[in-house]
């Protein structure tokens, strides 16, 4: 299986739009995983029929008996992440704010009398059918915390369930932190979405730096490329610089917004700019993972 | 006064509105603008000045390994996995700690001691005579942005005008920004995508008690869907920015709308005051 994961560090510039778009267009078998688990929109591109929804427990959460408390404070005072607070209606009394702990039990070991740690549903996951193969997808409660833990079980379940397929397609979550990382560790290629903006680069640098420090092939496509076309230039330059394949050059195309809006992958709107170009990429990404699909058969 | 930007969705224009906003109000008020989208920080691509720069450290242990017994108490109890005991010595991984102090706590023998670690960094700039801009960055490769973003609010505690920049989606650096806050503006984009995360992020912002004011970005028309959202739900669209590829290539090349055309101050100035009587605080 070769595990592709489609990222971009700034948000918005098109992960989503191209991650379906390539499964459409990729050959063979192919599992699907929405790694943005924050706000996961794969689900609006490919009418997944849901198959099974589980839960998903995240870290434990501590809870305070209040008949057991003595009010000593000595919780608030070890607890570094000033989850624990009084209530502001009876201010003798210590409760834990759901959304600040991090599950940590330092709590619990200095009161194992009053205090002690619950399983706390923090999303779901849903295993789903669509027309290209199974899509992995998830819902995080919000304001949850723990989402490089649901993006680990989502790619654990898409791989587990179907280990047989020979692609394994990725839409990652933006940033750099721990979703991202979760996201790229263990994968093969990572195709990172960047614009033509000061902001677009500037993030580009910073996802590149984290996934050098993963070693999986780094290929750039350019989405929306000539509403700046300069810096798009400064792009491809800064990207031969380091040696990393532009593979991919989107133009700026109302067809996008227009199959969002339908709720579709663009690669069903006919030709169109975009469309076009969207194949070109698909098919440079195609001879780069030739190697791959050789070694593996 | 402590506004938060946030959006759920990426890429809807955060960054736009609370650069913009502060442009305009630095114009009659000292402003102070918090990049708290530290994993991506964009705002000093937009006031390019001379900055401070401060490290932000977060305690790790440190196992003396000639006092240390190797029984195993700190790697039981440590909840993220970031301690293995072995028979002869400790593996830490530090990327999976989360400087809770519980190994140094539980530890019979006193081997462990914390230390502190870089994370990542705070800058901080004057960019205009009325601005301060206060940036989190956090290292490459470091997943956890939460002690950066706190790092960045402390610095601004205390200013009279505070605007927050947050990261996008809905987990712990947005729960982090949107803390503490009066008020928050959810920038949005007429799309599924963009609705679709708008209900999460208004969701965050009513378990977290923050009032919201909703921005709708680049739109080019069709915001019948979001507007119905938002009349359903009681909320305020404060101000629409229309899709433009002049508006787009002014901030794609980091410049600011109000700078360029200065005709947009009035509307981000309308959009503070409009902000402003959600939260009960004096303007």
């Amino acid at each position: 299986m070769i595990r592709i994961a489609v990222i971009s560090g700034k948000g918005g510039t098109g992960k989503t739009m191209i991650t379906a778009a390539l499964a459409q267009l990729l050959p063979g078998s192919l599992v699907l995983a929405d790694c943005d688990v924050d706000a996961a929109n794969l689900e609006l591109l490919l009418s997944p029929k849901i198959v099974r929804t589980e839960p998903f427990m995240g870290m434990k959460t501590a809870v305070i008996d209040p008949t057991l408390c003595t009010h000593c404070g000595e919780c608030m005072e070890h607890c570094r992440f000033g989850a624990i607070e009084r209530d502001g209606k009876a201010p003798h009394r210590y409760q834990v704010s759901p959304l600040r702990c991090e599950g940590c039990a330092v709590c619990v070991h200095v009161c194992p009398i009053a205090i002690t740690m619950k399983p706390r549903q923090t999303g779901e996951m849903m295993y789903s059918d669509t027309e290209r193969g199974h899509l992995v997808h998830a819902r995080l409660v919000p304001g949850a915390g723990n989402s490089g833990l649901l993006v680990h079980a989502v790619k654990k379940t898409a791989i587990e369930q179907d280990r047989n397929c020979d692609l394994f397609l990725i839409d990652g979550p933006p940033g750099t932190g721990c979703p991202l990382i979760s996201t790229i560790s263990g994968v093969d290629i990572v195709l990172i979405v960047t614009e033509p903006s000061v902001s677009g680069l500037h993030d580009l640098k910073r996802v590149v730096a984290v996934c050098r420090q993963f070693r999986p092939r780094i290929l750039v496509a350019v989405n929306r490329f000539d509403l700046e076309q300069s810096l798009t230039e400064t792009i491809q330059l800064w990207c031969s610089e380091e040696d990393i394949p532009v593979i991919g050059k989107i133009p700026f195309d109302p067809v996008v917004i227009e199959s969002i809006r339908k709720g579709v992958p663009v690669t069903c709107a006919g030709t169109s700019p975009a469309t076009q170009a969207i194949q070109m990429l698909a098919s440079n990404l195609e001879q780069e993972l030739k190697p791959y699909r050789d070694q593996r058969t | 006064m402590k506004l938060a930007i946030a959006s759920g969705k990426g890429g809807t224009g955060k960054s736009m509105v609370a650069a913009n906003l502060a442009y305009a109000l630095s114009r009659t008020e000292p402003v102070t603008l918090v990049d708290c989208d530290v994993e991506e920080p964009n705002l000093h691509l937009f006031f390019p000045a001379p900055a401070t720069t401060t490290e932000v450290t977060v305690l790790v242990p440190v196992v003396d390994e000639t006092t240390c017994q190797h029984c195993g108490l700190c790697g039981e109890f440590c909840q993220f996995g970031a301690l293995t005991v072995l028979s002869s010595r400790v593996l830490f991984f530090p990327e999976l700690c989360h400087s809770c102090g519980g190994c140094s706590l539980v530890c019979p023998n006193d081997a462990i001691c914390e230390v502190p670690k870089r994370i990542g960094t705070t800058t901080i700039s004057t960019p205009l005579p009325n601005l301060k801009l206060i940036s989190g960055m956090l290292d490459t490769g470091n997943p956890h942005a939460v002690p950066i973003i706190r790092a960045a609010k402390k610095m601004a505690e205390g200013d009279p005008l505070v605007i927050c920049d947050s990261a996008p989606g809905t987990s712990c650096p947005v729960v982090e920004t949107l803390d503490g806050c009066d008020a928050c503006i959810l920038v949005t984009e007429s799309t599924p995508f963009g609705l679709h995360d708008l209900r999460l992020a208004v969701d965050v912002a009513a378990r977290l008690g923050v009032p919201i004011g909703i921005v709708i970005n680049r739109s080019d028309g069709e915001d019948q869907a979001t507007i119905e959202f938002c009349t359903e739900h009681d909320l305020e669209v404060m101000l629409i920015v229309p899709f433009d590829r002049e508006i787009a290539a002014i901030q794609s090349r980091g410049d600011l709308l109000c700078r360029v055309r200065p005709e947009w101050q009035k509307a981000f100035t309308a959009l503070f005051i409009k902000c402003s009587s959600l939260t009960g605080v004096e303007p």
